[in-house]
């Protein structure tokens, strides 16, 4: 039987997740969202009585497998229509603030 | 399998190096593994990406068959476990280079588990062989690329590469020291590319290894590992390994810990240094992904990927060394590389000669006189401006008698130059060698008479100026007598 | 003579066919009622100049008799259908001003089959929510009204509200929806109208904006179970871009409509009847079994014991997709691009994240992402969809006693707006009937059934096995000839 997850997030637990999902968060939304979560969690939180010894977790919603494409180039030469709705395009690539690694 | 005896001398006694990697290969396909753009390199920036390469709204990956037949036959050449059932997931992340925000990757169910590489450290020495485990090979999606260089304040992405189909090749922490290591790179590029899934060109990043490194004390548990990423050549595996194995040492050996992180590899400094700007909470929620199904197997389709495996490097190696009686360094250097080897085997059948009666001398030409030419050429064996039926009608005209070593060098120089037929070669510059008694006593005659002195040193017992008369005959010849004629001749006029 | 626009899409497409009127006269017709309707805010944007391009289209093809399925039948499209050249925000502004150059299949396959383009319907935000009140553009109001002479908003319900409201308020003779977690269903019963998801697979989701991709299907919505059998015939079909789309022929429905369904048996599951439902809801389903009755099927109760877990199975797998669904909103290659002073690339995800999502989405993001966080993927994700996996076979067990099943959509009428806002359980038990068949992936109706004590509609669900979208619709039309719901909103808009 699984270990249940813990019953609560705290405002740390909310600030990694919004870090995770890249989400700026002000302290008041935070303050806001502990509550939410916890409530939201503690709701989901009943599956856990569920009994799933021996359940393989669903795989496809209709009993279906993967079809293979051929190996051929139908695609590209478009980067035009690749960048017509970039924010910042220069020089045929995407621009973003600069990068340090 | 020998235990390498590579040790780092610390403060504290002798340390040992754990090794395992993990190689990122470019499956060799037209098509990227989800869409259908081109895979090509080199080409103009973002010209090779579809709406799904850039992630698009609403676009969805269609999976490239000809990448999972790949993949699925360099399971079978590493003797891996192929599964018949695997499945997709997303490692999700933010990148400037992953369009989706998540890398299409196979972390739960793998295509291919459990193989193994067998190498060799000293190419002539059947003992030094040793076997590295593979974990797994999975399947994934490559990133775009980001250029820093272009713009002060901005970096520039190129999705070219976004969605090209990359095998995983995931060793055991089975090596023990640089050379292992790099063996084991040489070993792999070779049957990927014996096999035709990958190109193994590590200078266009179509094989890079992202290398785990830790020390221990001799027997003692794993210690802590680094993983320095990308890392794009033999050499630099090798040196970071090194470098990286040092570090750890001096660190502990100073009361530091290692800390499990990733590095990179700097090739000027040939120093490895932390990149914490990718370290940053790193929680990739991997889970399948939902727009794909599970991928099964059929018996025919792994039925034609056994069927269309070619004889691979430690069998033909084999066969080399058994059918054609080659030495083992010779059976080696001709297997290392699949071009050698379909050279050297188009040269055989050219020959029209049994392998046995002619694979040694066809194996020494090829690795003294070729491989000698083509390094002073600079020429690969593909780019050899002799071929394989021309060297053929050389090593024939040797064996024939037709042409003596020293000739057959000399041809062949003119054969490097003109790029005409040995045959005819031989026949315009009258380089047949002689076997002609009348011609060859008339030559010898001149010669004792010229040298009369030494005729009566040789006579009195000098008999080691039985050479001498050999040379000048020869010389006086052009080379062209047959020298087992010439010895008898000798013999008789000297007595 | 009644007006165009109290015609449906079998009627509009036979009327031109038989040339009592233009597809042009239908196309100006719905294009000035659209015009006219701004107040409730169906359409994101809209697109007279499509629908009469297609009439114009429509009227020649008649003369050249070359007419098409859909020829001369004017359309809305949810916003979150990529429409080439037309802008698709998803009704978010993570993508205002956004221009697809591609086509969805469903939309491509509709326009293909003659339709136009009325205009992009409004939604909530990338198809999250349950009453049209997270979307970017505000609210869908519906056209209904209580008849407590009280003027409250009400909800279309959600997400596809503004399909709902526009068929509704003879905005459009027909829409497209989605269907994530009863996205088409209770929206169709709060306004009194039908909608109809078919099974997982039977429609493209290539173009369609995802927010759950084991999960969202698109369908249509109209004013009665024909219209849905003619659209979701044009929509349908096997895709090649679309890895989860099923490798079927698309079966005539509208040519095997029957509404006799003697013999069939139908079932009434018992965990549906839960705490706390309207007994208004218990007598329209009554109400509801007596008619099934009538039409000479066999009543039988039956059990579906993990009903319970639907709801919370739902709110683990989908925003756990969508959270990874939705990375791709980073202001890198399209959309909404937020640039702070501390202008690193870390900022600019955050910021623009920050400004492009609303905070429903912003929750199921981080609910996501949590529950997919390290260490909780077995506890959460994983349970999750082992009991996805036995509410599928509690459906395959009940197959060997019934044909249907025939369930309340929603467990209450249309609410007004503002009412459930502030409590994001409350809003979710709103597809508690819906979301077990979303889960499993079967196809589900809503018809309309009967007005509650309010004069607010009120709508059932037939649910029936995959790929039996014909036993479901044919059910359905059993169920629309008895109840012979011609109720309609007042127009006060
Ligand atoms: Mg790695
Ligand atoms: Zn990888």
């Amino acid at each position: 039987m699984l270990a249940g997850p813990p019953m609560s997030v705290d405002a740390a637990t909310v600030r990694h997740v919004a870090k995770l999902a890249r989400i700026a968060v002000s302290d008041g939304e935070v303050e806001a969202l502990v509550p939410e979560l916890n409530n939201i969690l503690g709701w989901i939180e009943q599956l856990q009585e569920v009994d799933v010894a021996g359940v393989e977790p669903m795989t496809a919603v209709i009993p279906n497998t993967l079809r293979l494409r051929a190996d051929e180039v139908t695609d590209g030469g478009k980067r035009d229509e690749v960048l017509k709705n970039a924010p910042v395009a220069e020089h045929g690539f995407f621009a973003v603030p600069k990068v340090i690694e | 399998m020998t235990d390498s005896s590579y040790r780092i001398q610390g403060a504290t006694g002798e340390w040992e190096v754990v090794i395992g990697l993990e190689v990122h290969a470019q499956v060799t396909s037209k098509a990227k593994l989800f869409s259908g753009a081109a895979t090509e390199f080199g080409a103009e920036p973002n010209t090779q990406v579809s709406l799904v390469d850039a992630a698009l709204p609403g676009m969805l990956p269609v999976l490239n068959g000809e990448c999972i037949r790949q993949a699925v036959r360099t399971g079978m050449a590493l003797e891996a476990k192929i599964n018949r059932w695997s499945r997709f997931d997303r490692k999700n992340y933010f990148y400037a280079d992953l369009p989706q925000g998540y890398q299409i990757s196979q972390l739960y169910h793998p295509l291919v588990g459990e193989g193994e590489i067998r190498i060799l450290l000293d190419e002539k020495d059947e003992n030094s062989a040793k076997t590295v485990g593979i974990e797994r090979i999975h399947v994934e999606q490559d990133a775009g690329k980001l250029m820093h260089d272009q713009h002060p304040s901005f970096s520039y992405v190129d999705l070219n590469r976004s969605g090209v189909a990359l095998m995983e090749i995931v060793s055991k922490p089975d090596m023990r020291s640089p050379e292992e290591a790099g063996a084991y790179v040489r070993k792999l590029r070779s049957i990927l590319r014996y096999v035709g899934s990958c190109d193994g060109n590590m200078e266009q990043g179509s094989m890079r290894a992202d290398v785990n490194v830790s020390v221990r004390k001799p027997g003692e548990e794993f210690g802590t590992r680094t993983e320095t990423k990308n890392v794009n050549s033999v050499r630099f595996i090798m040196q970071a390994i090194e470098y990286e194995a040092r570090r750890q040492v001096d660190l502990i050996e100073d009361g530091g810990t290692v800390v499990q992180e990733t590095r990179l590899f700097d090739p000027d400094k040939g120093e490895t240094r932390s990149l914490r700007s990718k370290e940053d909470a790193h929680d990739y929620r991997y889970f399948p992904d939902p727009d794909l199904l599970p991928l099964e197997l059929s018996d025919d389709f792994l039925e034609e990927c056994r069927a269309s495996l070619p004889e691979l490097p430690d069998a033909k190696r084999r066969r080399y060394e058994q059918e054609l009686g080659l030495s083992a360094y010779n059976a080696s250097v001709l297997t290392a590389e699949v071009e050698t080897a379909r050279w050297f085997e188009e040269l055989l059948a050219a020959t029209g000669k049994a392998g046995p009666e002619i694979g040694k001398a066809a194996s020494n030409w090829v690795i003294s006189d070729l491989f000698g030419a083509l390094n002073r050429l600079g020429k690969s064996i593909e780019e050899s401006p002799v071929s394989p039926a021309q060297g053929a009608e050389l090593l024939s005209l040797v064996a024939d008698g037709t042409l003596s070593g020293t000739l057959a060098k000399q041809v062949f120089e003119i054969m490097l130059e003109t790029g005409d037929d040995p045959a005819k070669i031989v026949e315009e510059r009258g380089l047949k060698q002689t076997s002609d008694t009348g011609e060859i006593e008339k030559v010898i005659a001149g010669v004792l008479e010229a040298n009369a002195d030494k005729v009566a040193e040789y006579r009195s017992g000098k008999d080691k100026l039985f050479g001498f008369f050999v040379g000048q005959t020869m010389k006086a010849m052009g080379g062209k007598a047959n020298p087992g004629v010439v010895n008898d001749l000798l013999k008789k006029a000297l007595s | 003579m009644t007006a165009l626009t109290d015609l449906g899409v079998a009627a509009i497409r036979d009327g031109v066919r038989n040339g009592d009127f233009s597809a042009r006269e239908v196309a100006e017709a719905f294009n000035a009622n659209v015009a006219k309707a701004k107040t409730l805010n169906a359409f994101v944007i809209d697109t007279p100049e499509h629908a009469l391009a297609a009439a114009e289209q429509a009227d020649n093809d008649r003369a050249s008799g070359s007419l098409k399925p859909l020829s001369g039948v004017p359309l809305g499209i949810k916003d979150l259908f990529a429409t080439k050249g037309y802008q698709t925000t998803a009704g978010s502004n993570m993508l205002g001003g956004f221009e697809p150059t591609y086509e969805s299949t469903v939309s491509g396959k509709l326009f293909e089959a003659g339709a136009g383009m009325l205009g992009k319907l409004n939604m909530d935000e990338f198809a999250m929510g349950s009453s049209n009140e997270t979307s970017a553009y505000g609210n869908v109001i519906s056209p209904w009204r209580r008849s407590d002479g009280g003027n409250a908003a009400l909800t279309p319900g959600g997400s596809s509200g503004g399909s709902a409201a526009a068929v509704a308020a003879r905005l459009a003779p027909g829409v497209t929806g989605t269907d994530t977690g009863g996205s088409i269903r209770q929206p169709a019963a709060f306004v009194g109208i039908t909608g109809m998801k078919p099974t997982y697979g039977r429609c493209s989701r290539y173009g369609m904006v995802a927010f759950a991709s084991s999960l969202d299907q698109a369908g249509p919505m109209a004013r009665d179970v024909r219209d849905c059998a003619i659209m979701l015939e044009a929509m349908s079909g096997f895709d090649p871009k679309d890895s989860t789309s099923l490798d079927l022929p698309v079966p005539q429905w509208e040519a095997n409509l029957s509404s006799d369904i003697r013999g069939k048996r139908i079932g009434i599951p018992k965990e549906y009847r839960i705490e706390g439902v309207p007994e208004e809801i218990d007598a329209v389903w009554e109400q509801g079994i007596q008619w099934m009755k009538d039409a000479g099927a066999e009543i039988v109760e039956v059990s579906l014991p993990h009903t319970r877990y639907a709801l919370p199975t739902y709110y683990i797998i989908a925003p756990a997709e969508a959270s990874s669904n939705l990375a791709r909103y980073d202001g890198v290659r399209y959309g909404l691009r937020q640039n702070p002073d501390s202008g690193g690339l870390a900022e600019m995800y955050q910021a623009t994240r920050a400004a492009g999502f609303g905070a429903e989405v912003k929750r199921r993001i981080m609910i996501g992402t949590y529950v997919l966080s390290a260490g909780f993927y077995d506890a959460y994700f994983n349970q999750a969809q082992k009991v996805r996996a036995l509410i599928a076979r509690d459906f395959e067990r009940v197959w060997g006693e019934c044909d249907l099943l025939l369930t309340p959509t929603a467990p209450s009428a249309a609410f007004a707006l503002g009412e459930k806002s502030n409590d994001p359980i409350a809003m979710y038990l709103n597809d508690v009937f819906a979301v077990p068949a979303s889960l499993a992936g079967l196809p589900a109706i809503s018809v309309p059934a009967g007005l509650d004590k309010q004069g607010l509609p009120l709508g059932l669900q037939i649910v029936g096995k995959a790929l039996d979208e014909q036993g479901v619709m044919n059910a359905g039309l059993a169920f629309e000839e008895r109840a012979g719901f011609t109720h309609r909103a007042e127009a006060w808009w």
